[in-house]
């Protein structure tokens, strides 16, 4: 057993064949985890007392001959924005250091419930915001694909543990880009649900209308049982879909020919030669596979990455009013209650969350909503149309998920706009709350991985995972560079 | 300018942030830079058109009642148990009321 190279799948037949027990798996996918993870710094820490205690539990269904769900065994790591009753949940941000939360995520009770073993929490930007990692109060994560370079972000600790292999599989968190970036930057798979198709209960939240749970694999087909396991209608959130889950993976089954994909021009002016040639050896193969291409044009492209920070901050603005040094662990020392709050978010919040939370602040405030708030509303209603239209026409949509392949550490943190401005392939599909993945297309020259996204019609993941399941299985351009 | 240093005060207290006085100067560039590229935003048309206030696609009419049914809560000391300063079952915070 290869613990840093396992899929589900070969899981499964371990387990099944009894190879391995769940608790012999457990123990060596901690110890190979804890080895390698300073490496990376994927990890924030660990919980071993809950993943042996899940594991035994498979074991003891599993020598029950009782069925032990179907991610039995399965080792993954849970980005440290969900939360997990009793095992530290800090957001990447000091003023959550100590918080130990009461309850656990509906996601992740899902994903216990079918037999996952959670080997610890992962790294990420301070309350998800950010596309480096770089703005983790304890530390950056380093790309396991070159360690100088950043792994994307917000959820850069979830990709880098499965692109490492210390973890199977993982979660993260989406709201403009934080999935499939940071899987585009580090070779894996990485999907943002259609909005409400997972529950957002106990997800600490960013951007309530942007806010997405997504799965990391190593495939598409891992991504995809992740995806299905975790679905579904919460009464916890009254945002969750009530729409059936089908089966995704009953959907890979190879047949895309004649599907008809759209190339967004939009998306390929001005893209990084590299990237750009790899897209396009990507989609040639697309067309090898029988899917008939075609260009389409989203024109409201370009004022994407305005409405979306105007959006997004607004939201984060209030949703971070919570942290105020009453409920939630932190206190500074002083005399009178303002004081004490203003203190409190002052000393706790790094440069990036002030920088949204007075964005945010100020969009919102007397005078400027109209002009920035209730305009980006509108802006963000002609991007989904723009979707809208083109799904009319084409079955997908195909694009760079990134305009360059992972930068080096340091690059851009002291430029905000220019780290902005590079989540623009991966925000518009956010803004109109559809499905949309990152699948590995190839390497740079150096090495560096590239990401294809994939976007569809709401509710549409099965044709996504189909699309990517199909072009992956066809070589994906393995290893090109 | 879109933005002045006292502006950025302004709105800091509004926040309820602390800042120092570099990170007002750092924040009053930063959000200049930004709100500028933001007027991008005025070359688009949107007359006419509804602001998108409901992501959730399709949603059925009830999609946001569930049945109104007693769930057991946490409970007092669970819920306190993050406090930052806690005492006789609530939060406590600095003294507000002066007698």
């Amino acid at each position: 057993m290869n613990v840093g190279t396992l899929t589900v799948e070969q899981v499964q037949a371990g387990l099944a064949a009894r190879q391995f027990s769940a608790v012999e798996l457990a123990k060596a996918a901690l110890e190979f985890a804890q080895a390698e993870n300073p490496k990376t710094n994927a990890y924030l820490h660990f919980c071993p007392e809950r993943a042996l205690a899940a594991a035994e539990r498979v074991d003891k269904k599993l020598a029950a001959g009782e069925d032990a769900g179907a991610l039995a065994g399965v080792p993954i790591a849970i980005k440290d924005v969900i939360i997990t009753e009793g095992v530290r949940t800090t957001c990447g941000s000091r003023l959550l250091e100590k918080y130990i939360p009461p309850y656990n995520a509906t996601a992740v009770k899902r994903l216990e419930q079918a037999g996952a073993v959670i080997l610890g929490k992962t790294n990420c930007d301070e309350f998800a915001m950010g596309s480096s990692n770089e703005n983790s109060a304890f530390g950056p994560v380093r790309n396991p694909a070159a360690l100088d370079r950043v792994p994307g972000g917000s959820s850069g600790g979830s990709a880098a543990a499965v692109a490492q292999g210390t973890a199977l599989a993982a979660l993260g968190s989406d709201t403009g880009g934080s999935v499939r970036q940071p899987a585009s930057f580090c070779g894996v798979v990485g999907v943002t649900p259609t909005y409400g198709r997972v529950s957002r209960y106990g997800l600490v939240a960013f951007a309530s209308s942007l806010d997405h749970i997504g799965p990391f694999g190593r495939t598409v087909r891992d991504a995809a049982l992740l995806l299905e396991t975790m679905a579904g209608r919460d009464d916890c959130d009254s945002t969750s879909a009530f729409a059936p889950v089908p089966s995704y993976m009953a959907a890979l089954d190879g047949k895309v020919a004649g599907l008809k994909i759209g190339l967004p021009r939009e998306y390929f002016e001005g893209l990084a030669s590299e990237t750009g040639d790899r897209i396009q050896r990507g989609v040639e193969l697309l067309k090898k596979l029988g899917c008939e291409v075609r260009e389409i044009s989203l024109p409201a492209t370009k004022y994407a990455v305005p409405c979306y920070y105007i959006i997004a901050t607004a939201e984060a603005s209030s949703n971070l009013a919570r942290y105020d040094g009453v409920r939630y662990t932190s206190r500074a020392a002083e005399d009178t209650l303002a004081g004490m709050y203003r203190a409190t978010r002052g000393e706790g919040f790094g440069a990036e969350c002030k920088r949204r939370i007075m964005l945010g602040t100020y969009v919102l405030s007397h005078g400027y909503y109209d002009a920035y708030y209730l305009k980006a509303q509108k802006v963000r209603a002609l991007i989904a149309e723009d979707f809208h239209k083109a799904f009319s026409e084409v079955d997908a949509i195909v694009t760079p998920v990134a305009p360059s392949p992972a930068f080096k550490i340091g690059e851009k943190i002291d430029d905000p706009l220019e780290m902005y401005l590079s989540d623009i392939y991966t925000i518009t599909g956010s803004l109109a709350g559809i499905p949309c993945m990152s699948v590995p297309c190839g390497k740079t020259s150096e090495g560096l991985p590239v990401g294809m996204q994939i976007l569809t019609r709401h509710f549409d993941e099965t044709g996504m995972f189909r699309l990517g399941e199909a072009f992956e299985k066809a070589g994906g351009l393995a290893g090109s560079n | 300018m879109k933005i002045t240093e006292s502006e950025v005060r302004y709105v800091a207290d509004l926040a309820n942030l602390k800042l120092t006085d570099s990170e007002i100067a750092r924040l009053a560039k930063d959000l200049d830079e930004i709100l500028t590229h933001m007027d991008a935003l005025n070359e688009m048309d949107t007359s006419g058109v509804e602001p998108m206030a409901q992501v959730l696609y399709q949603s059925e009419e009830t999609a946001t009642l569930r049945a109104d049914e007693i769930i057991p809560p946490i409970g007092n000391e669970a819920a306190l148990a993050n406090a930052a300063v806690a005492g006789g079952g609530y939060y406590k915070v600095p003294k507000v009321i002066e007698r």
